[in-house]
């Protein structure tokens, strides 16, 4: 919801984890606090890359309860729209910029006797902000962290030390692999999961969880899909009365603000079902990127997502 | 992150048909004609499912139920637990669930009031209402929890009714909680106490 | 010339057996009037909650006007009788404690010659003037407050409290203060989901209102509060019309004569906002009530005649969920010597 809200921050630090990732810390531009937050919760940073906006969302890993300073961590994505290349390669210490307030979807069940948590990669950040929630408040948990190789294993050290017992690292140069099974049979009753990580590893915590007899309802997973680049394409928005292009390398949500369309979104990942448009006139193929519509919403090819979807065809009208 | 279901639309309760999933741990509750449920499922389970499984049977009328018992027995449930009301099955069943794994399905099966308590007791023990299933068989009796003096009345089976402990007349209203494990009882006369409603009978 | 609420001084009145209640003339033309129609549909019209115009109920994001210390005592009434008004499950601790941040740091904000907040770390210092309340306390350490989070400072709030708890892409009723209640009880309530509590409302289901509600009340972020505007009616100036006291409120219904409407019968106008709290990720959700008698709205001729078309229209089932069916005529007969037939000017707001 581009009128809403947001927050004016300066850049005080930008800081090299490893070969692939940075971590981004932000301040206050007129250095009264942040916002609390809590633990899962992300921010989307507004990027003036050249003259397109880009909104992406990333995960918040600073402690929930520090209001002086918000951490991202970032990993490159050389394939991506461009995003993550714009925070590694334009964004310095000192730079002005525009964050939303921090929204979550994936948040702890604070009903939980226990958390078992399972990160892979950069998976990893939102369960650093859960992490410093739960030790406040004595929480249960057991953090299962997997990795290519040391290298990349960010933060590990710094777990460990925090964490003892209660973390377990494994990498995959070393042939270590989490025993979801075990993990999943051995939990006891109340127990909430929580998955972050590549799409497969969530596919499949997901999977065994069900086959376990857990219910959805104790299955928590951070879905932010990508916003793919592609061919562009044409859309006319009935409401709006505008007919407008949509780059390579931009979403049609992006698209439609850059217009100056006012389009609801919380998560611009695909994730949270705030930006669900209906599809009015559809000669061609929706090509849907969300983890959000049924397969039957798909099907009936009314409704789309364009914070992440995008179209190949003739003629797309949307209901916006 | 799924969008709400249509069926949770409503407080009232709506019960279903049991239908065995996959799980690693499978618990029965049943009272009365309930048990015959178990028994028919069992028809179509494999002979060793109730190795993984706990059965908890309430006989309240024991001269009707004896079939249903002695078909329970042959199941060869090696945890099978058979008790005179729900009541003095609860705890039974709370300290059997308090013991279990995530991964534990729940099955009810019988009269309203075991299907609500059962309920609120595997709430209270932490299980998720998606890992129970409910198929109501018996009395559609209601237990109704006056909203005035907060007393619960068992065994309602008329429209209105009489709260056991205040004695208001009470509407019965399609609002249920699970917590209370019981429907909302509102004075029906309140605005004048003279003006008395016969009583229908309409859950029995 | 617009007067606001911080000019007046507090009202020594009662909600109950004498019934001394009174709106100033002032605070009758900032009441929220909910009709901005001729006619009334049941909707979830949301809308940004900001910095409103001077002079109206929106113009502090957590509005303190006149009978503020009233009310307050007469929540203090409700709760010796009734402790259950007040419930929090155990998860729900930490939205306690983001709600008292939120109303103290919204009120000493607004009303600094009323309230004041400290902090140094999380030790903080609250003075509440109007109420005589001067309290230092550890943030998130409960043994330092006389009462949980949530009670202890909604006990200084006008208004029901609400706090939603979000899982499941659904919200739950999971705490809450109600003692201002238009009909339904936190007792029975609490635990319940979005659909599970509004199961009882007529119509809205059918036409998918609250998928559409629940919607848009997930979306709302931190920083960007929302709110909507309800409405029922009441014999007396009744703050307390739960159902658990329906019993002993209910009578008065039938009370209503073509003598007494004027001064007897009030408008009920409920401000809902809607909150996103920080660390809990919880929804708070006040439910602000103000009351107009009938000789209240005919000072204001747009909304007296606009009362009268809304009650002339309102569907039956509506109506009568409501409870309006004892005095509903009686309301028309005696509303009607304002309404001229003409048109009215668009929007809620007085001309
Ligand atoms: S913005 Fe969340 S699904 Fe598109």
């Amino acid at each position: 919801m581009s009128m809403l809200a947001s927050l004016d921050v300066v850049v005080t630090d930008v800081v090299t984890v490893n070969s692939l990732i940075k971590r981004f810390h932000f301040a206050r531009a007129d250095g009264s606090p942040l916002p609390a937050f809590s633990g899962g919760a992300h921010i989307v940073i507004e990027m003036q890359d050249g003259d397109t906006i880009r909104r992406t969302p990333y995960s918040l890993m600073s402690s929930p309860l520090n209001t002086q300073d918000y951490q991202v961590s970032i990993r490159r994505d050389d394939e991506g729209r461009g995003g993550s290349l714009f925070m590694h390669n334009k964004v310095t210490k000192g730079m002005s910029m525009k964050i939303g307030y921090p929204a979550n979807l994936f948040s702890l069940d604070k009903r939980a006797p226990k958390h078992l948590m399972f990160a892979g990669g950069i998976g990893i950040t939102p369960f650093l902000a859960q992490i410093h929630q739960l030790i406040k408040t004595n929480g249960n948990f057991e953090l299962h962290y997997s990795a290519r190789n040391e290298e990349l294993g960010a933060y590990s050290e710094e777990l460990k030390q925090l964490l003892g017992h209660r973390l377990h690292v494994y990498y995959d140069d070393q042939d270590q692999r989490i025993d979801f099974d075990a993990l999943l049979s051995s939990q006891p009753t109340g127990t909430h999961v929580y998955v972050c990580g590549p799409a497969p590893m969530i596919e499949h915590v997901i999977q065994r969880s069900a086959a376990h007899g857990w219910p959805d309802a104790h299955v928590h997973f951070e879905h932010f899909a990508k916003a793919p680049p592609g061919e562009a394409f044409t859309v006319e928005l009935q409401t709006s009365n505008k007919k407008i292009e949509v780059g390579e390398n931009q979403s049609m949500l992006e698209a439609m603000e850059a217009a100056g369309v006012d389009a609801p979104y919380l998560c611009r990942g695909g994730a949270c079902g705030q930006c669900e448009t209906n599809v009015l006139e559809c000669d061609g193929n929706l090509q849907h990127e969300d983890h959000w519509l049924e397969d039957d919403e798909r099907a009936s090819g009314k409704k789309v997502m364009p914070c992440v979807s995008r179209f190949k065809g003739s003629r797309l009208v949307l209901d916006r | 992150m799924s969008q709400p279901d249509d069926s949770a639309i409503l407080s009232r309760p709506r019960y279903g048909t049991l239908s065995p999933v996959e799980a690693n741990f499978h618990v029965f509750v049943a009272d009365d004609s309930g048990g015959e449920t178990i028994l028919s499922l069992a028809q179509s389970l494999p002979d060793d499912f109730f190795n993984n499984a706990e059965i908890i049977y309430v006989n309240t009328d024991s001269e009707n139920n004896q079939s249903v018992i002695d078909g329970l027995e042959a199941l060869g449930c090696p945890r099978l637990y058979i008790g005179p009301s729900i009541a003095a099955a609860l705890p039974r069943l709370r300290t059997s669930l308090d013991r279990m794994r995530m991964g534990t399905q729940v099955y009810l099966s019988g009269s309203e009031s075991l299907l609500g308590m059962a309920t609120m007791t595997a709430m209270e023990a932490g299980l998720d209402h998606q890992a129970l299933q409910t198929e109501h068989r018996g009395s559609l009796a209601r237990r109704v929890q006056c909203v005035h003096c907060k007393g619960i009345t068992e065994n309602v089976t008329t429209q209105p009714a009489d709260c056991d402990h205040c004695g208001l007349l009470l509407f019965v209203r399609d609002h249920y909680s699970r917590r209370a494990a019981a429907f909302q009882g509102v004075n029906i006369n309140a605005e004048d106490p003279s003006d008395v409603p016969a009583k229908e009978e309409i859950y029995s | 010339m617009a007067t606001s609420a911080k000019d007046l001084p507090f009202r020594e009145e009662t909600f109950r057996d004498d019934f001394t209640f009174k709106n100033s003339p002032e605070t009758v033309l900032r009441a929220p009037f909910p009709f901005d129609k001729d006619s009334y549909m049941y909707a979830v019209n949301m809308e940004l909650h900001r910095d409103g115009r001077p002079g109206t109920a929106y113009e502090a994001p957590i509005d303190v006007d006149e009978h503020y210390v009233s009310e307050m005592k007469d929540r203090a009434l409700v709760l010796d009788e009734d402790p259950l008004r007040y419930q929090s499950l155990p998860h729900m601790t930490l939205a306690g404690w983001d709600t008292l941040e939120l109303l103290m740091t919204c009120k000493a904000e607004t009303y600094p010659e009323w309230f004041s907040l400290t902090r140094d770390g999380d030790n903080w210092h609250w003075v509440n003037r109007p109420m005589g309340i001067d309290q230092h306390f550890v943030f998130g350490d409960e043994s330092t407050l006389p009462y949980a989070p949530l009670e202890y400072i909604t006990r200084q709030a006008q208004g029901d409290f609400c706090v939603l708890d979000e899982r499941d892409g659904n919200l739950w009723m999971d705490a809450g203060m109600v003692t201002t209640q238009a009909d339904w009880s936190l007792d029975f309530d609490i635990g319940m989901n979005f659909f599970e509590w509004h199961a009882p409302v007529p119509l809205a289901h059918e036409k998918g209102i609250f998928k559409r509600a629940l919607k848009y009340l997930l979306s709302i972020q931190q920083g960007n509060p929302a709110r909507r505007l309800n409405w029922t009616m009441t014999v007396n100036p009744r703050l307390d019309t739960s159902p658990e006291n329906y019993h002993i409120w209910g009578p008065e219904n039938t009370h209503i004569t073509p003598e007494n409407v004027a001064d007897k019968l009030f408008l009920r106008i409920e401000l809902q906002s809607f909150w996103r709290l920080p660390r809990s990720n919880a929804l708070l959700f006040p439910i602000r009530c103000y009351f107009l008698s009938m000789r209240d709205l005919s000072t204001v001729p747009k909304w007296a005649t606009r009362m009268h078309r809304v009650l002339q229209t309102l569907p039956p089932e509506i109506a009568s969920y409501k409870g309006l069916d004892n005095y509903r005529e009686i309301a028309i007969n005696w509303l009607s010597q304002f309404d001229d037939g003409k048109p009215t000017s668009e929007g809620p707001h007085p001309d």
